[in-house]
Parts: structure tokens; sequence; C-alpha cells
């Protein structure tokens, strides 16, 4: 019998957690371009929706930048308002 | 001053040719108003993301001029009176994007992807 083994109550969390960032802190861009659809494809997902700051990691200040940029966009017909597998 | 951007769809009815000539009467009204014109990008005939007046492309052009503000309400009214304009869109430029429109400008390139691309 293995006496020895160490049981644990709860199983161990094996999954490394990946450290969310700001691109925009990291990389200097202090202007969000609403006329660059393939940089805004980044924080939408594939129906066209906006994703959640909590997803992407970007700072708050950046996130209103990205969602002032995707709306202005999809007014200027360069993103959709609604998509099916658009990316 | 103030500098402004304006974006506006021309309808793909017309030749590309038309398109330019409209442009054209929009960049002499800026000037005769009291506006000096920076910058002007004509994208040509685009595709559209979704259907505008059940059109699925249209003309792009860019203008980029400098005003005090009193332009943009007669701009956009003028905009709205012409059939041949879909959509516009005139916003009003920070510092940022000042630099961001001159630093591209220079580049030749979308500075934000290479920017990133750099970092990574």
């Amino acid at each position: 019998m293995a006496q020895n083994d160490i049981r644990y109550l709860t199983p161990i969390n094996i999954e490394i957690k990946k450290d969310k960032y700001c691109r925009f802190k990291k990389s200097g861009i202090k202007y969000v371009d609403y006329k660059n659809p393939e940089f805004l494809l980044k924080f939408i997902n594939e129906q066209g929706k906006i994703l959640p700051r909590r997803v992407t990691g970007t700072s708050q200040k950046y996130q209103k930048k990205v969602n002032k940029a995707v709306k202005r966009a999809r007014h200027l017909a360069i993103l959709p308002y609604v998509a099916d597998l658009m990316k | 001053m103030n500098r402004y951007e304006t974006v506006f769809i021309l309808t793909p009815v017309l030749s590309e040719e038309q398109a330019k000539e409209a442009v054209k009467v929009y960049e002499d009204y800026i000037t005769k108003n009291g506006g000096t014109i920076k910058h002007k990008e004509f994208w040509g005939l685009k595709k559209l993301a979704y259907q505008i007046q059940k059109k699925s492309t249209g003309f792009y052009s860019l203008v980029e001029f400098e005003n005090d503000g009193t332009l943009i309400k007669k701009l956009e009214i003028e905009f709205k009176r012409d059939e041949r304009i879909m959509r516009f869109l005139s916003i009003r430029m920070d510092k940022h994007h000042v630099a961001f429109a001159e630093k591209t400008r220079k580049a030749g390139t979308n500075t934000a992807k290479t920017e990133e691309k750099a970092e990574a």
C-alpha cells in the first residue's frame, strides 16, 4: 500500500494562468484608430460583439477608446453591427 | 483652431470621376467657409460591412481640416442635403489623434500595428 502518497482534499490547480495585460499600455499606443478594421477585429468576437475587458485585459482608459472606435467603425460600415463567423 | 476629420461615403451609382468631382465640391466648400485643408484621401470603391440604402459598396473619402468649429454644422447640413452622400462622420481630433495621423502618413503604414509588432 502506498501510504506515503500525498492526498489532496481538492484537486490541485494545474492550469497555468496567463498574465493579462493591456496591449495599449504595453506598446505605448495612445490613439485607437477607427479606420483600421484588422486592428479592431482583435477586440470583437465572431458575432461582431465587443469583448469585455476582463477577457482582453485592456485597461479601462483604453477600453473606452476601443468602444468608441468600434462604434465609429460600425457607423461607417467598416465593421458590421451583427455578423456570423466574421473572423 | 481645432483639427477635424470627416469621412463620407458616396453612392456607387456614380462613376469614379463623378465621385472625385463630388469630393472636390466639398473641399472647395471647406476652403471657402474658412477652413484650411490639411490632408485628404480618396479610398476608392470599398465594400460595405452591411447594406446602406440597398447598396453594398461605396466610395470612401477622408478630409482633414482646421477650423474654429463653426464649419462643421454647415458642412453636415450640406451632406444631409446631398443625395450622393450615403453616410458621413465628422470628429474633432485630439492631440494623440493628430500625432497618430501624422506618424502614419510619414511611415505610410498603420503604426498601431507596427508598434505592437515591435513589442511582441
